[in-house]
């Protein structure tokens, strides 16, 4: 159980997040808010709750390490980095600009405390697996967690990818997937579905556990559970709202790529403040 | 001199090297007796992993693992590495620069029997427009096993062009190898000819036939395609004309790099001996050399056609 002072803070913590995930997006004049607002709860999560971390020294070779594959959600990441001081918050402004450290997709070489470039989608667990498995040679107990997007699950390396981590009995990695069930063309159950995405998962031979995406206790919860199971790799499928906190934009496939004016950004920001 | 292929001494070097560096890890795609990689594999089980049939999955792990400090040898045949795993090589090591070293082997025709659908006459293309990426392609088993141990030593991105034919020695073991350098075989004047690869044997016994009628030649070993070596290529460029021979499509290889480099700084006559713009197919691979036009005969009728056209 959460105490409630942190469910507090967790949850105010989110807010932040989001607020800023929207002014970065409506200042860069393009992004994708839908995903990076239905991921949000998770990687506050992991950062501001569960992961080992030093902000100060982002190369740490025992930290626990975070793979966004679904990288086009890189303005929530950015956010949490920065919150966490990995580098000065005016850098969100900058998002997308030339020159800039934060570039539209993830980049490990100019973004401290990004772990792996990502954005072509299908990569991330790959790398992850990679990751987890220098740890088991290096007998390190660090761990490592990787975020997919639903639609990103009908690229086949993602499969490939599941295939090995149960092969390898990678029970250090965990993976999310932001199942907000859109993706850029439509429902992704219209498009090209990947349901049922808990039994594809537990076919593969990984451990699954089913979520609220934005239910912090759950989201916890899950995670300490994927921490005892051995011999597994768990994947925690988190039911989500893309779009989620800004009314406008929730569950409406159209915000999946495209930024708010500025009107439409003071919207946002009044209904998520409250 | 015996034959060996360079994928043998890749697997002979790679065991040696695991020794020496324990950070060395080797993933291989299901063909690990092919690519030699189970030498190493059974020397160092701990550090070996088979991810099956799966080329973009291979060279994704091993980028992974590259980002927690492990040097790691993806290998497969070239055409699956480069060709069904590019865009995995070029977002997840390339852009990010990560110490990942490819070594593809089974390269160009001399795969043989198994034809079109195995034989890469691309990969060095490919490879090659890779920003970060160093690109690499022995001649002979000594020079492999120096490539090997160069490749582990850089820091970034390397591509190892490796073959399944056995092919003659032409080095020994004080051979010193440098990445980036090129090396000057044979001295000559009228005519260049610039290889790499199984290709350099080639031009070793072109020169031999070019001098039975009074024709020097030089002889000039390209094994790191790039970064390229101006110099000795401006050098070579003294010769009144340059044949370049590579057991690769004629475009974007060896020959395109030579003469990206020529036409901007020495400009000279330049014929491209290598796969003239189509597949491959079945055969014995010193029949397919013959049936596609790259032989030490062919580097021969080349260079005396240049120095026909110049005279």
């Amino acid at each position: 159980m959460l105490k409630k002072e942190e469910l507090v803070h967790l949850q105010e913590m989110a807010k932040k997040i989001r607020c800023h995930i929207i002014e970065m997006i409506a200042e860069a004049g393009s992004g994708h808010p839908g995903g990076s607002l239905s991921c949000t709860d998770i990687l506050v999560a992991l950062y501001f709750h569960e992961m080992r971390i030093d902000p100060s020294n982002p190369n740490w070779q025992d930290r626990d390490r975070f793979v966004l594959s679904k990288g086009h959600a890189a303005p929530a990441l950015y956010a949490v980095l920065a919150e966490k001081g990995y580098f000065p918050m005016e850098e969100l402004k900058t998002l997308r600009k030339t020159g800039s450290m934060l570039q539209g997709h993830p980049d490990m070489k100019k973004t401290p405390g990004v772990d792996m470039t990502t954005g072509s989608l299908g990569q991330g667990l790959s790398a992850a697996n990679g990751m987890a498995i220098a740890g088991k040679l290096d007998g390190k107990d660090y761990r490592v967690y990787v975020l997919l997007g639903d639609g990103e699950l009908e690229e086949g390396q993602v499969w490939e990818a599941a295939m090995a981590a149960a092969h390898y009995k990678l029970d250090n990695l965990t993976a999310f997937v932001d199942h907000n069930g859109l993706q850029i063309d439509g429902s992704i159950t219209d498009v090209m579905s990947p349901e049922i995405i808990e039994e594809k998962f537990k076919a593969f031979g990984w451990h699954v556990i089913d979520i609220n995406g934005h239910d912090f206790e759950e989201i916890i919860n899950a995670i300490e559970q994927a921490k005892k199971m051995k011999g597994k790799p768990t994947v925690i499928v988190a039911n989500t709202v893309k779009g989620k906190g800004v009314p406008y934009m929730e569950n409406q496939v159209d915000w999946h790529g495209k930024a708010p004016t500025k009107e439409q950004a003071q919207e946002a920001l009044k209904a998520l403040i409250g | 001199m015996a034959k060996i292929a360079t994928r043998e001494a890749y697997g002979e070097a790679l065991a040696e090297l695991g020794e020496e560096i324990k950070d060395i890890v080797v993933l291989d795609a299901d063909l690990s007796k092919s690519t030699k990689t189970t030498v190493f594999a059974k020397k160092f089980p701990e550090r070996f992993f088979n991810v099956g049939i799966a080329e973009q999955n291979l060279m994704g792990t091993a980028a992974g693992l590259a980002t927690c400090g492990k040097i790691p040898f993806a290998s497969t045949f070239a055409v699956f590495a480069c060709g069904r795993a590019f865009e995995q090589i070029r977002n997840s090591i390339c852009y990010p620069n990560l110490n990942v070293k490819i070594a593809a082997t089974h390269a160009g025709i001399t795969v043989g029997e198994d034809g079109a659908t195995h034989q890469s006459i691309e990969d060095i293309a490919l490879m090659r427009s890779l920003p970060n990426m160093t690109v690499i392609s022995p001649a002979d088993a000594v020079e492999t096993k120096k490539a090997v141990r160069a490749a582990a030593m850089l820091k970034g991105p390397v591509y190892l062009r490796l073959g399944r034919h056995p092919v003659e020695t032409i080095f020994d073991d004080s051979y010193e190898f440098e990445v980036g350098k090129g090396v000057v075989l044979r001295d000559g004047k009228d005519v260049a000819l610039i290889a790499t690869g199984i290709m350099v044997g080639e031009s070793l016994k072109a020169a031999e036939i070019l001098a039975r009628d009074g024709i020097e030649a030089m002889v000039v070993n390209i094994h790191t395609i790039k970064p390229i070596d101006e110099e000795v290529l401006l050098k070579a460029a003294e010769c009144k004309a340059v044949v370049t021979a590579e057991e690769h499509s004629i475009i974007g290889g060896l020959g395109s790099a030579v003469a990206e480099v020529l036409i901007e700084k020495k400009p000279v006559l330049i014929k491209r001996v290598g796969i003239r713009d189509v597949f491959g197919m079945s055969g014995k691979p010193e029949e397919l050399m013959k049936a596609y036009g790259i032989t030490a005969e062919d580097i021969v009728n080349a260079a005396k056609s240049l120095i026909l056209s110049y005279k």
